[in-house]
Formats: structure tokens, sequence, C-alpha cells
């Protein structure tokens, strides 16, 4: 009994704040209730046994996304009322097309219960079992390539980050330290000879 | 007891409130990014359910790769917004007009 009124109680502050992610009038604002949105998930995919899945969701998202997110909103200087205006007209159609997909969302999943699918309870576990144990054993035999290209993922889109924003300022004079590496003492010092003189 | 109809039902609601987003703040690319996101999460909780309810690891390890790849997609998305931003000193949709022809 107890999970179940936890996970009510989480999902409400959940849709909660993922409402107040689209509603709020400052994108700092919405980008922190996108951060209560992520533990909220977090600790309802605890009570749903994939505990692995949310703590990475937390060190992921909540500790490298969304402060990347963060970070960005703050960086720019952007104009709110610019960015306001004109929109409030956008709610029928914003309230429409979100009633449709929860309509038939709910006449597939409440009214015909997936064919009676949907009302079974949860299948009980093994004594001694272990999500991450579990989720380790597929990852690393069965979809070891798949992870090897997830990683690939990840390096080319650090990459491409990073090639984006590189800032390439003209009349900026920095320093080139490979040609400071490749400079000989004499391409830069003559030596010349000369007899000494006297001091006039 | 937690049935499966319930999570079905939060994550469908979360995809909804996901796409309202979109429409309201369809000039601010910020937050239809972060609306993107919570799609992608309503998305996870599908694959977390199902996983749970039906006794499949393999539902996680597809929660897994689009973790990844939502992060790999959000740090592209916000370097093309940082350059965006430098060009045009803009986010806003209606001024990203060039490829219009």
């Amino acid at each position: 009994m107890f999970p179940t009124i936890l996970f009510f109680v989480f999902s409400a502050v959940l849709l909660a704040a993922a409402l107040g992610v689209i509603l709020a009038r400052n994108p700092v604002y919405s980008a922190l209730l996108l951060v209560l949105c992520f533990f909220n998930s977090a600790v309802i995919w605890l009570l749903l046994n994939a505990e692995f899945l949310g703590i990475v969701l937390v060190l992921v998202y909540v500790g490298a996304v969304m402060v990347l997110f963060l970070f960005v909103v703050m960086m720019l200087d952007i104009n709110l009322e610019e960015l306001r205006k004109g929109v409030a007209g956008y709610w029928p159609l914003a309230v429409a097309v979100a009633g449709f997909v929860v309509f038939a969302i709910i006449n597939v999943i409440v009214v015909r219960h997936l064919g009676g699918a949907a009302l079974r309870a949860a299948p009980a576990l093994p004594p001694g079992y272990s999500n991450t144990r579990a989720l380790g054993e597929a990852l690393f035999t069965r979809y070891a390539y798949p992870a090897q290209l997830a990683a690939v993922i990840l390096l080319v889109a650090s990459v491409a980050a990073i090639v984006l924003t590189l800032r390439r300022r003209p009349g900026v004079k920095p320093q080139d330290v490979a040609q400071q590496v490749a400079v000989n003492a004499r391409d830069r010092v003559r030596i010349v000879k000369m007899a000494s003189e006297k001091r006039p | 007891m937690i049935t499966l109809t319930e999570v079905l039902t939060l994550s469908g609601l979360l995809f909804a409130i996901a796409i309202a987003g979109v429409f309201l703040n369809r000039k601010n690319i910020i937050v239809l990014l972060m609306c993107i996101e919570l799609m992608l999460l309503a998305v996870n909780f599908n694959f977390v359910a199902f996983s749970r309810f039906l006794g499949d690891i393999n539902g996680q390890i597809f929660v897994f790769f689009i973790l990844t790849v939502a992060a790999a997609e959000a740090a592209i998305g916000l370097a093309i917004l940082v350059v965006l931003f430098r060009e045009r000193s803009s986010i806003n949709v209606e001024d990203l007009d060039t490829l219009q022809g």
C-alpha cells in the first residue's frame, strides 16, 4: 500500500512540475522545474524496480544535461518580451491537440486495458534479484556491440559540440606552439663579426 | 498496488503536456528542447513500465540507449543554439528563415 501512495504523490508532483516547465515565463524556472521532473521520475522508476536507471537518470540528466541547459540559458541574453509576444493565442490549439492525445491514449489503456494485459500485477522478482546485475548481464553480452556504438555516438556528439562552438576570431594573434618549437636560432639571430671600436 | 494502467496513463499525460508545451512555447527554442526532453522521458516511462510488468530486462536496455542518444542530442542542439545566438543575437524561431529560399 505504501509504495502505491508514494507513486501517486510523486506522479502528482511530476505532472505539476511538467506543467510548470511549459507555463513558466522565465526559461531558468523551466529548467529548474525540469530538474524536479527528473528527480520525481527517478523515484517512480525506483518504485518500479528499475534502480540502476533511476540513479542514471539523476546522474546523467540532472548532473550533466540540465546543467548544460541552465548554463546555456544563463549565458544567452534573451529578450523574453519578444519571445512571449503573440504566443497566448495558441493555447486553444495546444489544449485541443493535447486533449486528443490524452483521449487516444486513455482509450487504449484505461478503457480497453490493452486487452486485459494492463490489469495484471507485476510479476514477483526472484529472491536476491539485482537490477544492476541483470542489466549488466544483458548489456555486456547480447548488447555488447550496441553499447560500443552508444559510446561512439557520445564521442562524436562531444567532438561535434566542441567544433560547432569553437570560435575563430579574425585579428587575434594567438600563440602557435608548433611554430614556436620549430624555430631555429639561426633564423632569428644574426651574428656579425666586427672589430671593437673606441667609445666616442 | 501499482498496475500497468496507472504508469502508462502517467506517461501519456506527461507526453500530452510536452506536446502542449511545443505549441505554447513555439518561439523559444530552449523551451522547445526542454519539451523534447519531456517527451523522451514519457517514452522512457513506457519502456520501464513494460519491462517491469512483462518481466523482460530488454526494455531497460532500450531506456539506456535512449538516454545516451538524448544526451548527445541535447549537447549538439545546445551547441547549435549557442552558434545561432552568436550569429543572430536571437533565439526566436520566426527569425530563422534563411533556408526558406
